[in-house]
């Protein structure tokens, strides 16, 4: 069965006709064709799927579309300004805290929420944010740093 | 595309249309947070016709103190303000240790104390996709007829591994429930079963309200667990323990583990109760405990680990929740 999904998206609001039974990953990838949030498992185990949902970290891969109906959902390509990257998108590109990238838009959306709740977060409080989110690549020591630089930033 | 059971999906606002939605339908389902449910369904171990989500029913997620000292936490109560409550932090700590080691920060956002009592049991042959189970061949939990772990069984031995549950049943909680008859009340301890594949006892159509956690004044309680990965993992085998101290004396101890039976287990420790602590009691205490816990070959650790760890922390906890006893004042 579909119903009509309405919500807020990357600032935008729209409506979609979404079978009952779709995830939100799915809905962001195949009906708003976002494809920067990403699928690394086959349920809740890598975080790769991040997205945030009023302001807090979610996991779109175990999350129907429309249990956030209503909601303000924010995907990576939600953080652009301009045509610009974000101040983390640039810290994880100056700081090397993405190599082969399929971790890195829900380890931004991550800490995304974690600069919004907590601006200027200890290295442990970066650690315990980003806790659910799997890199097989950088030994995670580059995020750190790129999320520390990111914070640097914002709190200038 | 996912692939996905098709089910139909519905947002009641209050617990009676929930219950009424249960009941029209049998093959309904509940869902809350979904971080344990979606995961499943994925996996095809479940075809629920209904989805009801209990997320936006009124008050739900609600906390509040009680006149009499307690506190009645909605079963909507995400874990992440679980953690963050400034009453359960003061009063009841051994609530927000067992929270924050469940999942992952994000699954933590959404996951429910309802949800988190009422998860599934787990095995490392159940839980795993359609395709890897159809070629094991299926189990008797879900589609098969027979089981791959105790091959001459005809249970499920699958674990129980929700942190919440033992941390609820060192504190003596109770449960609400409500359901086509009414509401009822149990101890917490007795909303389970030690049965893989049937392990909890609510009856058709009923949903789990609140947990009513009574004041814990002069009781120390901590909760401990091992898991494979510290950021994210369910318990290999978990342990509760509320400790009543006077000076040297134990007064009283209650003690609930995870992570082994099919059922969190209260361990009967009425021998303790009333003893002069001494050197030696926090290991008889894990002898106890070792003696009301099963392992089962369920996951990939193998269960002689499983039993080595399981004496470790119930040692380490109880020893640490004495020496903490020392600086409260029973009345
Ligand atoms: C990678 C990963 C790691 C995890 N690690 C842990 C862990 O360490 N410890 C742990 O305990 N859990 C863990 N979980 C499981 C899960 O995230 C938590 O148990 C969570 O608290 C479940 O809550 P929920 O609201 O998301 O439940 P849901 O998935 O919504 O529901 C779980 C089950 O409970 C039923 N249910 C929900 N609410 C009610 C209610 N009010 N009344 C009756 N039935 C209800 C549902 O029908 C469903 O069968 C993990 C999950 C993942 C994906
Ligand atoms: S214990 Fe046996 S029946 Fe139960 S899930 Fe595991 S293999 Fe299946
Ligand atoms: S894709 Fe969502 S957690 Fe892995
Ligand atoms: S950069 Fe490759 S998985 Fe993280």
């Amino acid at each position: 069965m579909k119903t009509i999904l309405s919500l807020t998206l990357n600032r935008r609001v729209r409506d979609d006709l979404v079978p009952d039974n779709m995830l939100l990953v799915d809905y962001l990838r195949e009906v708003a064709g976002l494809t920067g949030t990403k699928k690394g498992c086959d349920g809740g185990e890598c975080g790769a799927c991040t997205v945030l949902v009023d302001n807090r970290p979610r996991l779109a891969c175990v999350t129907l579309a429309h249990q956030v109906a209503g909601r303000h959902v924010e995907t990576i390509e939600g953080l652009a300004n301009n045509g610009g990257m974000s101040r983390l998108q640039k810290a994880f590109h100056e700081k090397l805290g993405t190599q082969c990238g399929f971790c890195t838009p829900g380890m931004i959306m991550a800490a995304e929420a974690l600069l919004r709740s907590n601006p200027d977060p200890s290295r442990e409080e970066i650690k315990a944010a980003l806790a659910g989110n799997l890199c097989r690549c950088t030994g995670y020591v580059k995020i750190i740093e790129s999320v520390e630089d990111a914070s640097r930033e914002l709190a200038q | 595309m996912e692939l996905m059971p098709s089910f139909r999906f519905h947002r009641p606002t209050s617990l009676a249309e929930a219950v009424g939605a249960l009941t029209l339908d049998p093959h309904a389902r509940l869902m809350a947070g979904g971080t344990d449910l979606l995961p499943n369904l994925r996996r095809f171990l479940a075809r629920p016709g209904l989805l009801v989500d209990l997320t936006a029913v009124e008050g739900f997620g609600s906390i509040q103190k009680m006149a009499d000292g307690g506190m009645r936490i909605g079963a909507g109560l995400t874990l992440d303000a679980l953690i963050e409550n400034d009453y359960v932090a003061a009063d009841w700590p051994v609530l927000r240790e067992a929270a924050l080691t469940v999942a992952g920060p994000t699954h933590r956002v959404a996951a429910t104390v309802g949800g988190n009592l009422c998860q599934d049991t787990r095995c490392m042959f159940f839980n795993q996709s359609e395709w890897w189970r159809a070629s094991n061949g299926y189990c008797l939990k879900h589609d098969g007829d027979r089981c791959h772990v105790v091959v001459k069984s005809d249970r499920c031995f699958a674990t129980y591994r929700g942190d919440l549950a033992p941390a609820l049943m060192v504190l003596d909680a109770e449960a609400e429930v409500i359901g086509p008859e009414g509401v009822r009340r149990l101890k917490v301890a007795e909303l389970f079963c030690d049965s893989g594949a049937n392990h909890l006892n609510l009856h058709a159509g009923e949903i789990l309200v609140a947990v009513i956690v009574p004041a814990a004044e002069g009781w120390c309680a901590g909760y401990d667990k091992v898991r494979v990965r510290a950021a994210i993992d369910f318990p290999i085998a978990g342990v509760a323990a509320a400790i009543c101290r006077r000076g040297s004396r134990l007064c009283a101890l209650r003690v609930a583990i995870t992570g082994c039976n099919s059922a969190p287990v209260q361990i009967s420790t009425a021998e303790f109760d009333k003893t002069d602590w001494d050197t030696a009691t926090a290991e008889a205490v894990a002898t106890a405990v070792r003696k009301s816990a099963e392992f089962r070959r369920t996951s990939n650790v193998s269960a002689k680990y499983r039993r080595h760890v399981l004496h470790a922390i119930t040692v380490r906890l109880v020893e640490r929740l004495w020496m903490q006893g020392s600086s409260l004042t029973v009345r």
